[in-house]
């Protein structure tokens, strides 16, 4: 399938990457050949397949409910851009 | 019991301009798991720390970071589905939900989607009228809470604490079987009973311990079902009545002008008692859910579940019923005992020592009054249980009147003590002697000729009176029967 | 002058010449720092750690005096720079990690440390480890060390593990680590003629390692030779209770099994593996490295993988997929780069494009749109469903042998800028590697002979879950019978 300037225009909103309006038609075209490439996958039959979602089958490990982390403020806000009285700051939103 | 139990709703019917509608409503309850660390990490979840201080680096999602999940936060929630007869999922998914928000750090919320926990289950909600009502459950998943957003601290930031962030929560999803704002009420009332029962949340709606959305569609009675608004994050049962009472209201509007409904989150805003569209056109949203490759499947084998089954405490439910059952006590009754654990030990301990039904209306009335003027709950209450179980005792048994068992409970109350001791000390035992009784009435018939007169002049009402005069001068301790009999005997034979 | 007594020495001999006293760390550490200075011109490190790394060498010879070596005491590493590493820069080659120091060590460099290795820095690759050239590296494209032969045009050293490759290659570090998604580590190994493991998912822990895609990530060693790998290997791999992925079982003293005999394995050999357009040099040396093999005694064994040619394909759904969620931290919130804008959608984007590179935004958007509704059936359950099918290949294969042989790359190294424009062509490169991947099995690439110009190519030996032990003893079997000696000629070091 090829996909066209609106929906790379959409994807990228979802993405929340900033796509020039010059760069959307060139990306769209770079975009559909790698899905063109990926669509050989329709030949094969999948009928009653199971889909495999991680790095194949291992039980779920579990931990025990203890408090281990925690207590560094300094350190959790310390690499961010803005911080403020160990709040991080970002442009205001209104809801 | 001979109540009803309805599945079928039989809706409040809303009258609009051009006919009746009928109000559906279901919601999603977010339930925070009591544990105390999150549920992917080791920080831990207390309420009101310093920004930042309860967050691992998991939670701020730094690089390279992984999830590794709470074993007790498993345990809860299917302890939790099993306190909702819910069939539980011994393979369920982890599933990640995408979207960026400045209180999400991972630009994700792990959450599970088409395989969670728990599956169907089912709440009897108990209505003011006496009925009760199934509300379907859909499903119970478990997914991490947010961190919290502050609008108000600085005039061009916004402020981020997440603290929260990565809290277990369970999402408890009801079938859109709810019919009014007040069922919507009694069901998370109900819900929120069945979660401190079981001791999986601490329900405490104040603290964001459990929070709903509310979705509310309207219908022309008996049609198929409208398209509905979803109210995001509602934290008190009197908001969500009045969100739902004003979504009903703004919905029907729109559908009377000829308009239609626009499927979409809202927000509650309490200060205006509306509800308003959180449209932000760049928002339009598409989670792009697919299972966490991170966490493998959350496999559970039937001897955990057994095991969590049988440490489950007797429902409220069940509870009820065997009050009804055991106790004779009415529908209501039970119910208020019911409401929490700690009450219905207690009325448990007093009904014991003494009799069910006394034991229940001097809970109610008396103590519950009592409790409340002094802003105590029954756990801090300085009447214990045993010595509670003992008055009533005194009043079955006749050693006092209702009248000095009131005095003696205030005494209770405000100085402590046994009640047997109390009438003891201050001579307070009921007098059953009738010839003292006998004496009493004497007096009171010879210090009263005109009372006695217009009494014998057919004025029967009097009567009471001279049970008062007697119980006066006996200082309450005459057994008020015995006067009244005596009376009657001495005034009719005159 | 750089000392190449020293840096030409592998793991085993260096480790050798220090327990016997012959050789210090200091010396060798300070002989790779000389080197690494010699060496820039190929960009192979983005950040060097020389005072870490004398810290280190010194410690490690108070160590070795007191007889308490380790097992890497002294031996001085690159670490390819998706590792977290407390208190060092961490870029996984992105503008949108500028300046981020983490407070924390991965926990396989945090076990190299544990064994005694000394850090000389950090390695370049490219960007979030999504390149086969090293090209999309923020940081410039580090240059193989080995030139097509009368001809000096710049050749790239594979990726994403290229600065790896390429430094071990060239001598600026004993060995290296990598990691290895789709066949970064074992595709720049061929294109390098060094050594290159990818483990077992679930061998070594992810935790602290930057995500690319999680469900086909691996950390595995990059070195000069097999019994250098097996050495790190075993430092590397273990299991990490903070990584819900990472398997607890036992980590076999690998060392053991090089030199051992192959008499007797069944080796496969994959029909589906003979591409069309295949170099016929690169089908000779597969044959060549049957031969081998089949004089040290194993048995051939012809078997098919019919759904390898969907392999590729259905990595480029997995692989953006995953990767579109696990970049999506990287929001200029709580590290890293920040680009501002009139409010928080505009900040998130505008830091999201000036951050990231044109192969990763490509990819994130490809990741996207794969999992957005309406998408997701088609593409991305369906290639989890292929890779089902690609694993039961495997499973099937596995019946009847015990390891598989195959070219590592379809071809040599190629020009710097020669497929740079053309995605799918660059997708190619791993045509081979990505099924292991895929399978979550153990494979490794070893340095079997020079193409017609000159440079080196690799032949690939897959094994069974786990079972890295056997592709260690056929490794170095053909290793031994390749007798693969050649070394790029200096021209660096101007
Ligand atoms: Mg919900
Ligand atoms: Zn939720």
């Amino acid at each position: 399938m090829s996909v066209d300037k609106e929906t790379v225009r959409n994807i990228a909103r979802l993405a929340r990457i900033r796509v020039d309006e010059d760069a959307l038609e060139p990306l769209a075209k770079e975009l559909s050949t790698i899905l063109t490439f990926v669509e050989q996958l329709d030949a094969v039959n999948t009928d009653g397949v199971e889909p495999q979602a991680g790095g194949r089958t291992m039980a779920l490990q579990q931990r025990a409910d203890e408090v281990t982390a925690g207590g560094y403020p300094e350190k959790v806000t310390g690499n961010a851009p803005k911080s403020e009285h160990n709040f991080f700051a970002v442009p205001k939103v209104v809801e | 019991m001979t109540e009803k139990l309805e599945s079928t709703a039989k809706g409040t019917i809303i009258e609009g301009m051009t006919g009746p509608w009928e109000l559906i409503i279901g919601l999603e309850v977010h339930a925070q798991v009591n544990s105390n660390s999150k549920l992917f990490s080791g920080a831990a979840t207390d309420f009101g720390s310093d920004p930042n201080t309860q967050v691992s680096l998991v939670d701020a999602a730094l690089p390279g970071m992984l999830p590794v999940i709470n074993e007790y936060c498993v345990e809860q929630a299917v302890r939790t589905g099993l306190g909702l007869k819910a069939q539980i999922n011994k393979e369920s998914v982890f599933a990640r939900k995408n979207y960026f928000y400045a209180d999400l750090p991972q630009g994700y919320q792990i959450s599970q989607f088409d395989k969670p926990i728990v599956g169907r289950g089912q709440v009897i909600v108990d209505l003011k009228n006496g009925t009760r009502r199934i509300v379907g459950i859909e499903r119970l998943h478990l997914e991490q809470d947010a961190g919290k957003s502050m609008h108000d601290q600085h005039p061009s930031l916004t402020y981020v604490d997440l603290n929260r962030s990565g809290v277990a929560l369970m999402e408890i999803v009801s079938d859109p079987d709810i019919r009014s704002a007040e069922e919507a009420a009694a069901y998370v009332e109900k819900l929120r009973t069945i979660l401190v029962y079981l001791g999986t949340c601490d329900g405490v709606m104040a603290r964001g311990s459990m929070r709903a959305d509310v979705n509310v569609s309207v219908r022309r009675p008996g049609e198929e079902l409208g398209t509905r608004a979803e109210i995001k994050n509602v934290n008190s049962l009197r908001f969500m009545r009045q969100a739902i009472e004003f979504e009903a209201q703004r919905q029907i509007d729109i559908l009377e002008d000829g308009g239609s409904i626009v499927q979409e989150t809202r927000l509650f805003d309490a200060s205006k008692g509306e509800t308003r569209s959180m449209r932000s056109k760049e928002n339009a949203h598409d989670y792009r859910y697919f299972p966490d490759p991170d966490l493998p499947p959350l496999i559970l084998d039937d001897g955990m579940i057994e095991r969590i089954k049988a440490t489950l405490p007797e429902l409220p439910d069940e509870k009820k019923a065997r009050f009804e059952n055991d106790y004779g006590l009415s529908a209501y009754d039970a119910g208020v005992l019911v409401a929490d654990q700690e009450t219905a030990a207690y009325y448990e301990n007093v009904a014991s020592a003494s009799d069910p039904k006394l034991a229940a209306n001097w809970i109610i009335t008396e103590l519950f009054g009592r409790l409340n003027k002094s802003e105590k709950t029954i756990t801090d209450s300085p009447i214990s249980a045993a010595n509670l179980g003992k008055l009533v005792g005194l009043i079955k048994d006749n050693t006092i009147s209702g009248r000095i068992a009131k005095d003696v409970f205030e005494i209770m109350f405000n100085e402590g003590g046994d009640p047997e001791q109390i009438v003891e000390d201050k001579g307070l035992k009921q007098v059953t002697d009738t010839g003292e009784i006998e004496g009493f009435a004497d007096q009171v018939i010879a210090d009263n000729p005109e009372k006695v007169a217009e009494y014998k002049g057919g004025k029967d009402k009097l009567l009471g009176w001279f049970v008062g005069q007697l119980m006066k001068a006996s200082r309450g301790k005459a057994n008020p029967q015995m006067a009244n009999e005596l009376l009657k005997k001495k005034l009719d034979e005159l | 002058m750089v000392d190449t007594t020293l840096t030409s020495l592998g793991l085993v001999e260096a480790r050798d010449a220090l327990d016997k006293k012959e050789i210090s760390a200091v010396e060798l550490t300070d002989a790779y720092i000389t080197a690494m200075e010699k060496g820039r011109g190929l960009n192979t490190y983005i950040t060097e750690t020389t005072d870490l790394a004398r810290e280190g060498a010194k410690r490690a010879d108070e160590n070795l005096a007191k007889g308490e070596g380790k097992p890497l005491e002294g031996l001085p590493l690159g670490i390819k720079d998706l590792y977290c590493t407390e208190g060092v820069l961490t870029t996984a080659a992105s503008h949108i990690l500028d300046g981020y120091k983490p407070h924390y060590e991965s926990t396989v460099s945090a076990n190299l440390w544990r064994d005694g290795a000394v850090m000389l820095g950090k390695l370049n690759l490219d960007e979030f480890a999504m390149g086969s050239s090293n090209e999309t590296s923020f940081y410039g494209t580090a240059i193989n060390p080995w030139r097509r032969n009368g001809d000096d045009t710049p050749l790239v050293a594979g990726g994403s593990s290229g600065g790896s490759s390429a430094a071990v290659a060239a001598g600026l570090c004993a060995a290296a680590t990598g990691t290895d998604t789709g066949g970064s580590i074992r595709q720049p190994a061929a294109l390098t003629g060094i050594v290159g493991m990818k483990p077992s998912y679930g061998r070594c822990s992810r935790w602290g390692i930057v995500a690319f895609a999680s469900s086909l990530d691996q950390a595995g060693p990059m070195t000069r030779s097999v019994a250098d790998a097996a050495l790190m290997l075993r430092s590397m791999a273990g299991h990490d209770p903070m990584d819900s992925t990472s398997v607890d079982i036992e980590v076999p003293d690998y060392t053991a099994e090089v030199g051992g005999s192959v008499k007797g394995l069944r080796v496969g050999i994959p029909k589906e593996y003979r591409v069309d357009g295949m170099p016929a040099e690169v089908d000779a040396l597969w044959q060549q490295g049957i031969d081998w093999l089949k004089d040290a005694g194993a048995e051939i064994v012809e078997i098919s993988l019919p759904h390898t040619q969907y392999a590729l394909p259905a990595y480029y759904i997995v692989a953006p997929a995953e990767a579109s969620s696990n970049l999506a931290r990287y929001d200029g919130v709580r590290y890293g780069l920040r680009e501002d804008g009139k409010d928080l959608i505009e900040m998130y984007q505008n830091t999201r494009a000036a951050g990231f590179g044109d192969e990763v935004k490509r990819r994130v958007l490809i990741g996207t749109y794969v999992l957005s509704a309406g998408y997701y059936d088609a593409y991305y359950r369906k290639a989890q469903q292929v890779r089902t099918l690609i694993g039961q290949d495997f499973d099937t294969a596995f019946e009847s042998v015990d390891t598989i042989l195959a070219p590592t790359t379809p071809t040599g190294a190629f020009g710097v800028g020669e497929k740079a424009d053309d995605p799918v062509s660059m997708y190619l490169n791993d045509v081979f590697t990505v099924p292991a991947n895929l399978a979550g099995l153990p494979a490794i690439s070893v340095p079997a002979g020079l193409d017609s110009q000159g440079l080196p190519l690799g032949l690939q030996l897959i094994g069974k879950h786990f079972d890295e032990a056997t592709l260690f003893r056929a490794a170095s079997a053909i290793e031994s019978a390749a007798g693969f000696t050649a070394k790029p000629t200096v021209w660096w070091e101007g």
